[in-house]
């Protein structure tokens, strides 16, 4: 047997206690992609990372070309040949391609660039990968999958050997994460090693030759691709059989009134937009990343400024302007990025709870802890947030995990039992059993009279969980589908505005 | 392993996080401890420290400073800096000054403290309307403010006859200065709406994270406009009250020596320069700190030199562990 491209050898890796790793063995064969796959806190991102050099093992060695080696932070990753493409993309947004491409490896002479050898060398890289991106774009007006592109781009001109990419198919629709699998592809074509860690288990099956499934710390199984179903995969991942992902949807008798109305709303990025969301009802909004579906969202409570139109809630318009004045119209958001937008991550889950509505927990402007502490213990119970039982007041987000850091954000808002819920990628980075739970409670809350609109870049959610689907294009509705209408091509093919087309498959 | 610790809930603290937790544990009690510390050798070393009269000659002297870092520290847990404290502070003692030598003393005093409201005002219209960075933003106002001082002055001391005007300044209460008086009050109420108010839950908010604060209905804008307006305000007061202590208004006074003075006070205290953390009970002790290592180094008779040096040195730790605090938790 050949020696491996990248092997771990009895890696531990702990994190306040937590045994995020214990003990993993892998073996990365040269030239391949791998897959590393497993629930939310199965290790496999930590796994990424120790091999990308953000993360150093607390025991255990790691072995590149079948040496032995201290990859202390990803510069030294980067001298043993080892690039990492992060989640978060890290790309200078306001340079060009060719700027980010050959960032930290210029061609120069006594620190002067020679602009046209680094021109040249560029021309080589796409030359050499096939890739089509132009040198001069400049990296904040490209679509993500094209700055994911630049991203590998940049990996290969530093000559990279190995490539770590963490979830690089995460908020891509089906034709984007197509383009990267593709991509994918040709870099083991030229005898790139990938290690590809993700959720997306029919991309894995797509581009992976081997897949080790990890669970809680260790590793479950490595086995080759070839012969492996999604369902197979997910039974090694969670132990036990997995049962279907979407409950039942009620009949459209059991929807009542309208709730929530925009009329003509428009806004920098989204044009003359009119639909209902009936109380008991969850409406899908679907679109490619870019095509307006966030921005209404964002429009309807207030987050984004109308250039025209009304959003009324029951009849009632509502003030535009600030969420401020949506919140008090008996609106809720849980926004598409708990991190950076939902969540007060050192601040104590209660007070997280409880910032949109401190009018309810105060009296002339003073907060009452222990009127903070009964209102959100029940939700936290109801809610079944893992671990947040007891102490929520010492707990803080940051040191929870995904799916029940989302939790959290349902909590925040059901606080204040509000008449429209808006949820933006409400499964986006939380496990199988929190998505689960997610899908499940929704449904609860359509049958307490809740309307729902909930945007989504996982098809599968859209089709599975929607009464009602509005596609988005160029910040306009352009197709509205109910009932048996509601299938993937068709969502695809609105999205897209082309003609049906089969064999779509899956989306990440 | 349980699925428990999967779900990532925090386990009892072991290993890493022993240590990491001692880290944010010296930023909680290790600015009590140097507190402490510092006042115990000085009560030992100095004969003179503990004189009721050393005492009350600190906290008069402080109380100005002191209203000024109690504001900051509403300003930086925002995530925002005030630059202008400083110059604000010599142009409400100059106002106040010309003022009360037409108007009368109490006229003076008002319309001192008026004029830094309207400078806090000024900040929070850059800031918030103009999007504006706030250090670049108060670090301008700063500069035109200490100059329209120095032209409101015609580059003079502006004397006031009036007995009546150093009242504020010099007069006591049940022992205490008037000036210990407001800076006591002030800090009690601050630290009242920090601790226990929607108004302090918006603050922390705002700097802890703007737009998760924004989408949680909390009107970013006003929190952070409200604070830079206090801060005009308490640098105001400040400056009226050294001016009427020593019924002069002095357009040289303050300045980005007294601006520093007081954020390095909040800073020492542990509050977080990157905004989201922080109390006004570190900021006192943080004034204590400074007040002691001030009074400290006079009264065993050291060279000043070392006391720039020292108190820089001081700054270095609380950042460094307020920096090492945050990463650990990351």
């Amino acid at each position: 047997m050949s020696t491996a491209a990248v092997e771990l050898r009895g890696v531990s890796k702990q994190f306040g206690g937590v045994h995020a790793l214990s003990a993993v063995d892998v073996r990365i064969r040269r030239g391949t992609v791998h897959a590393l796959v497993g629930e939310n806190g199965a290790g496999k991102s930590t796994l990424g990372k120790i091999v990308s050099g953000v993360h150093r093992p607390d025991a255990g060695e790691v072995l590149i070309d079948g040496e032995v080696v201290d990859l202390r932070s990803p510069r030294v990753a980067l001298g043993h040949g080892v690039a990492t493409i992060a989640q978060e993309l890290s790309l200078l947004r306001d340079r060009s391609v060719l700027d980010n491409v050959l960032l930290g490896v210029e061609p120069n002479r006594f620190g002067v660039l020679r602009t046209r050898a680094a021109r040249a060398r560029f021309d080589e890289l796409i030359a050499r990968t096939g890739f089509g991106v132009e040198p001069d774009r400049i990296v904040g007006e490209l679509r993500t999958a094209e700055q994911r592109v630049v991203e590998i781009l940049r990996a290969v001109a530093r000559d990279a050997r190995v490539v770590v990419m963490d979830e690089p198919t995460a908020a891509l629709f089906a034709e984007e994460a197509r383009h990267l699998i593709e991509t994918i592809k040709a870099l083991r074509a030229r005898g790139t090693t990938v290690v590809y860690v993700t959720h997306a288990l029919e991309d894995v099956l797509e581009c992976s030759d081997d897949v080790t499934v990890l669970g809680d710390g260790r590793v479950v199984d490595s086995v080759p691709a070839a012969g492996q179903t999604p369902t197979s995969l997910m039974t090694m991942m969670l132990g036990r059989e997995v049962e279907t992902a979407f409950p039942p949807r009620p009949a459209p008798e059991s929807r009542g009134e309208v709730v929530l109305s925009l009329r003509g709303v428009s806004t920098a990025h989204v044009d003359d937009v009119t639909f209902d969301v009936r109380a008991g009802e969850i409406v899908g909004l679907a679109g490619l990343v870019g095509s307006g579906r966030t921005e209404v969202a964002r429009a309807v409570f207030g987050a984004d400024r109308l250039t025209s139109g009304t959003v009324e809630v029951r009849g009632r318009p509502v003030p535009p302007g600030s969420p401020a004045t949506a919140i008090r119209a008996g609106i809720g958001m849980v926004p598409e990025s708990r991190k950076t937008q939902g969540l007060l991550l050192d601040f104590p889950v209660v007070e997280n709870i409880t910032l949109p509505h401190l009018d309810r927990v105060s009296r002339m402007g003073v907060v009452a802890p222990a009127r903070e502490d009964s209102l959100t213990a029940p939700l936290v119970e109801s809610l079944d947030v893992r671990g947040l039982r007891e102490g929520t007041r010492r707990q803080i987000p940051r040191n929870l995990s995904g799916g029940n850091q989302q939790k959290v954000m349902f909590a925040k808002w059901l606080l204040g039992e509000p008449q429209v819920l808006i949820v933006d990628e409400p499964t986006q980075g939380v496990d199988m059993g929190a998505k689960l739970a997610i899908y499940a409670l929704l449904r609860r809350l359509t049958a307490d009279g809740l309307a729902i609109l909930m945007v989504s870049s996982e098809i599968e959610e859209i089709v599975g969980m929607s009464d009602r689907v509005l596609v988005m294009r160029g910040g306009r509705v352009v197709e509205e589908l109910q009932g048996d209408e509601i299938a993937e091509e068709r969502v695809m093919a609105a999205a897209f505005g082309t003609a049906v087309t089969t064999g779509s498959g899956g989306m990440g | 392993m349980t699925s428990e610790t999967a779900a990532g809930a925090v386990q009892p603290p072991g290993g890493v996080m022993q240590r990491f937790g001692g880290l944010n544990r010296m930023r909680d009690y290790g600015i009590v401890a140097s507190f402490v510390v510092l006042f115990g050798v000085l009560a030992v070393w100095s004969p003179v420290f503990l004189a009721p009269t050393n005492m009350l000659n600190i906290l008069d002297q402080w109380a100005p400073v002191g209203l000024i870092a109690v504001a900051a520290t509403l300003v930086i847990i925002t995530g925002n800096l005030d630059l202008s404290t400083g110059a604000v502070f010599a142009f409400s003692g100059v106002v106040a000054a010309l003022t009360a030598q037409s108007a009368g003393p109490l006229v003076g005093v008002l319309a001192g403290v008026l004029a830094g409201v309207l400078c806090g005002t000024v900040n929070a219209l850059l800031v918030t309307v103009g999007r504006i960075n706030a250090f670049m933003a108060t670090l301008a106002t700063s500069i035109i403010v200490g100059g329209t001082a120095t032209l409101a002055a015609d580059a003079k001391l502006i004397t006031v006859s009036d007995p009546a005007f150093s009242t504020l300044g010099s007069g006591s209460l049940l022992g205490l200065k008037y000036s210990v008086w407001c800076f006591a009050v002030f800090a009690l109420v601050c630290g009242f709406v920090l601790a226990r108010t929607r108004a302090g839950r918006a603050i922390y908010a705002t700097g802890g994270n703007a737009e998760a604060a924004t989408l949680s209905g909390i009107r970013v804008s006003w929190v952070r406009a409200a604070t830079f307006v206090v801060s005009g305000g308490a640098a105001a007061l400040a400056g009226v009250i050294v001016a009427s202590r020593v019924s002069t208004g002095q357009a040289d006074a303050g300045g980005l020596t007294l601006t520093f003075q007081a954020i390095t006070a909040v800073v020492i205290g542990g509050t977080s320069i990157l905004g989201g953390q922080g109390a006004i009970w570190r900021t006192i002790l943080g004034l204590g700190i400074l007040a002691m290592i001030d009074n400290g180094f006079n009264l065993l008779g050291v060279d000043a030199l070392y006391q720039t040096i020292f108190t820089g040195a001081i700054i270095l730790a609380a950042v460094a562990v307020d920096a090492w605090a945050r990463k650990s938790r990351q």
